[in-house]
Parts: C-alpha cells; structure tokens; sequence
C-alpha cells in the first residue's frame, strides 16, 4: 500500500509543478476571501476577537474543496482514474495516494495563510506554533479524509461541483467547529492547556473515524 | 514479433494468477432499467483475437469494462481460467491490460515518466528497464522525455498501448483501438496486435473498422441492442457478416 500510495502522490506533485493550475488557483481564491474579511472587519488594525480562527479555516475550506475538485477533473479529464482503478493496486492504497496529494496541497496553502491572517488580523496565531501545527494538521486531515472520498464518487456526477460543497461542508461541520474553536483558544493571552488537549482530542477522533470509513468504503464506492 | 510469454513469467503483480482462456458465460448487465448487456456468451482462448462489432450503444465496451473487472456482471459469470471475476483478489487486475478509447495518460507527463508510473504501479521492480524498453516498441525511444501533451494521436496510442501491455498480460482489452489512426500507424497497431497473439495473449478489441478488422479476428462476435446476433470463426467478408448480422434476426 505504501509503494503505491507514494506513487500516485509522486505523480500528482510532478503533474502540479507542472501545471502549477491548482496551487495558483487556490491560493488565489484562498487570499481574496481572507482579504475581504479584513477589509470588512478589521477596524482600527484590530479584527474582531477570536475572528482571525473563524476566517483562517473557512479560507482552508474553501481553498480544500476547489483543490479536491480540480484534482479530480484532472484524473476525469484523461479518463486516468480509471487507469488507476485497472491496476492490481488495492483501493485504498488509491485512496491513500491521492489524499496525501490533497494534504499537501492544503498545508502549502495553510503556509501562506496563517501568516497572512495573523498579520491582517493583528492575531497571536504563531505564539504557540507547536499546539497551532497540531491543530490545523488534525483539522485539515479530517477535512480532506471525507473530501477525497466525496471528490472520487462524485468524479462522473454531472453536477459534481455543486454536489461536492454540499455535501462535504455539513458532513465536516464538526471537524470545522473543532478547528476553529481550538485555534480561537490560541489566541486568548492564558493559554488553557486543558481546552486545547480537548479539542486537539476531538479532532484525532475524527481523524481515526473519518479515514477509516473512507478506507473501508473506497472499494465500493469506486466498483460499478 | 513480441516475446512469448510463459505462463507466470512476469515480473508484475499477479504473475502467479495465470490463465490459458476467459470464459464469458451467459453475461448480462443492466443499468437501472436499461439493458447494456444480456445473454453473451464465448471463450477467447490464449493466442486468439476475438472482435466484437457492433452499432454504438451495441454493448462493446460495457462488456470490456465487466472483462476488465471494472464492472460486474447483473446476470451469469465471467471466469478467468477457473477464477471467478467476482471476489477475485486485486492481484487479478495484474494479468489483465486495458487499452480505452481514452488513452489512460497523462498529458503533463513526459512518455517515459507515465510509462514509468503504470510499470511501478502494476508491481514491476524494474520500472526504468520497462518503461525504456517499452518507449523502444513504440518506436518513441528518442520522445521518451517529451511531454505526452505534445504528441500526435498516433503517438499518443502508441504509447497507450505500451502502457496497457507493460506488464505483459494474459488478456488484452483493447476498445476502438484504431480511432483516429492514419494508415501507417494502423499497420502497425495491426501487427503489434499480431505479434501478442502469436506471443500467447488472448486479445478482445472492440471496433468498428470491419475493413482493418477483417483477416485480423480468430472469432467475429457480432452485438447487437446488448445482444449476440452471431458469432464466425475465422471470418472473412466481414462487411457482408456484419450487414447480415445488424439486419436479420436475434438469434436466442
């Protein structure tokens, strides 16, 4: 699993320093949401209190399901989901594959965002860089775990880009409400070690149960 | 002329599920209320190219994807060797090469890396000596670092099919092979597809060129509406044979 896992992810990573098509455009999408909120909330230098976790994770949402959508129509386009599906690969090595590709494409453009909210945001998001890392990498596994399995089924969906939202925003509410309420807990001056080890917590929680329903269905969602 | 290829002689995944034939027995499949497929029945046998010819929408390539383990059957069972499709393990796939009227590439990859990729993918350990080896079938040996983008569809199939043949498999599905193909290409696709028979492959290719078609089939296999109008065995005329099938009647 690990052979082919790494193969797929090498594939898509060639094919995007390639193309640089969805790191540009997410980034992008990425940047201008969180600039119209700090055009429409920061006042005086100062955005609203625990606002910068809220906006940092919806501009991660956002930025995630564009890339889950592109990443797809790609392997769409060429029919090359199909070619990874006729290997004697199991499933959800498949599955692996492309997830990681998805991950790294998300903590690229968390690179670029946490920074730029804390700035705009006059936020304190880097004074705890360690609980800050487990945070958004918990919350954005989570988040493109059901991202990637919903990406896949719905490759052949005639309205797969508006599907993808819909269904992929409520399923992840929780992982998205976990994130945001511990990455708010950062930015308070006392930092409660107790609150984020909770949410921290909840968070693994849903990664365990999100991969491993993913891991489980991925078969047979992609057979027939 | 290609190889023989000995049972369990490859170096991929799955080299130790070999089979000599594929029985397609009494196969149906429908989607929803539609009927793709129903009551096909043959065997394509190692060393043999069975055609299946038919009107679009006949069914082709529903029975390619059932063939190619990407769908299952509604109705009767597909064995290979004395394997059953249904519940056979991933490895099966390893013995199988599928060449779709898409062509599985990568259009940001050069020719050398996608063949690379797959030959990593179906297990070869040696996906560098496969992928060069295979840029020299295709007669791309100095395009290998081109990307496929840039290629024409002839080279584009050429090295598709390189692609599909990379692990050396027993049964080759090819659909629509010919599409698009000038006359120098399709010679030699046609003696490519030649050279694997005489290697010990079984080969299923889906087409409507009946002219590229003819002298080429072991077994013409003639579909109509999803079902078997007729079957030849080493057909010749496959114009008037075809005519024939898509006018009289079904056969049950």
């Amino acid at each position: 699993m690990i052979r082919v896992a790494w193969l797929i992810l090498r594939k898509d990573l060639t094919v995007e320093v390639r193309s640089k098509e969805i790191v540009y455009t997410t980034l992008f999408f990425a940047v201008s949401c969180v600039l119209v909120f700090a055009f429409a909330l920061v006042r005086e230098g100062r955005g609203p209190e625990d606002g910068a976790a809220g906006i940092l994770w919806i501009a991660v949402m956002f930025a995630g399901n564009l890339a889950l959508g592109r990443t797809f129509e790609r392997e769409r386009q060429s029919e090359t989901l199909r070619a990874l599906l006729l290997a004697p690969a199991s499933r959800p090595a498949v599955y692996v594959g492309k997830l990681l590709g998805i991950l790294v494409l998300l903590f690229g453009a968390e690179l670029l965002l946490i920074p730029l909210v804390a700035l705009l945001f006059q936020a304190r998001l880097l004074a705890h860089p360690f609980w800050l890392v487990a945070i958004m990498a918990t919350g954005t596994v989570g988040f493109a775990a059901v991202g990637t399995l919903f990406a896949a089924m719905l490759v052949r969906a005639r309205s797969r880009d508006v599907l993808l939202p819909v269904l992929l925003y409520p399923i992840t509410v929780p992982v998205i409400i976990a994130g945001v309420r511990g990455t708010a807990t950062l930015l308070q001056p006392e930092l409660d070690g107790g609150i984020i080890r909770f949410w921290l917590a909840l968070l693994v929680t849903f990664d365990v149960v999100f991969v491993t329903l993913a891991l489980w269905t991925f078969e047979a969602v992609m057979t027939d | 002329m290609s190889p023989s290829i000995p049972p369990g002689s490859s170096a991929s995944l799955g080299a130790g599920l070999d089979f000599d034939h594929v029985t397609v027995d009494d196969v149906s499949r429908h989607f929803g209320r539609r009927r793709a497929v129903a009551h096909v029945s043959f065997v394509a046998a190692r060393g043999s190219i069975i055609g299946l010819l038919g009107p679009n929408g006949a069914g082709k390539s529903t029975l390619l994807a059932m063939l190619a383990t990407l769908l299952r059957p509604s109705g009767g069972s597909i064995r290979y060797g004395t394997m059953q499709a249904t519940g056979a393990p991933p490895a099966l796939r390893g013995r199988i090469g599928v060449l779709g009227h898409d062509l599985f590439l990568y259009p940001e990859l050069t020719a050398r890396e996608n063949l690379g990729f797959f030959a990593g993918l179906y297990g070869r350990r040696d996906a560098d000596a496969a992928a060069r080896a295979a840029l020299t079938r295709a007669g791309l040996a100095d395009r290998g670092d081109d990307l496929v983008a840039s290629f024409s569809r002839g080279m584009r199939q050429r090295v598709a099919l390189e692609r599909a043949l990379i692990h050396e498999p027993r049964l080759v599905l090819l659909d629509e092979p010919f599409t698009g193909l000038d006359e120098a290409s399709t010679a030699a696709l046609v003696a490519r597809l030649r050279g694997l028979r005489e290697s010990g492959a079984a080969i299923v290719l889906a087409t409507h060129d009946l002219d590229v078609a003819d002298g080429l089939l072991d077994e013409a296999i003639f579909l109509r509406d999803g079902r078997m109008v007729e079957s030849l065995s080493r057909p010749e005329g496959l114009r008037t044979a075809y005519r024939r099938a898509m006018t009289g009647p079904i056969r049950s």
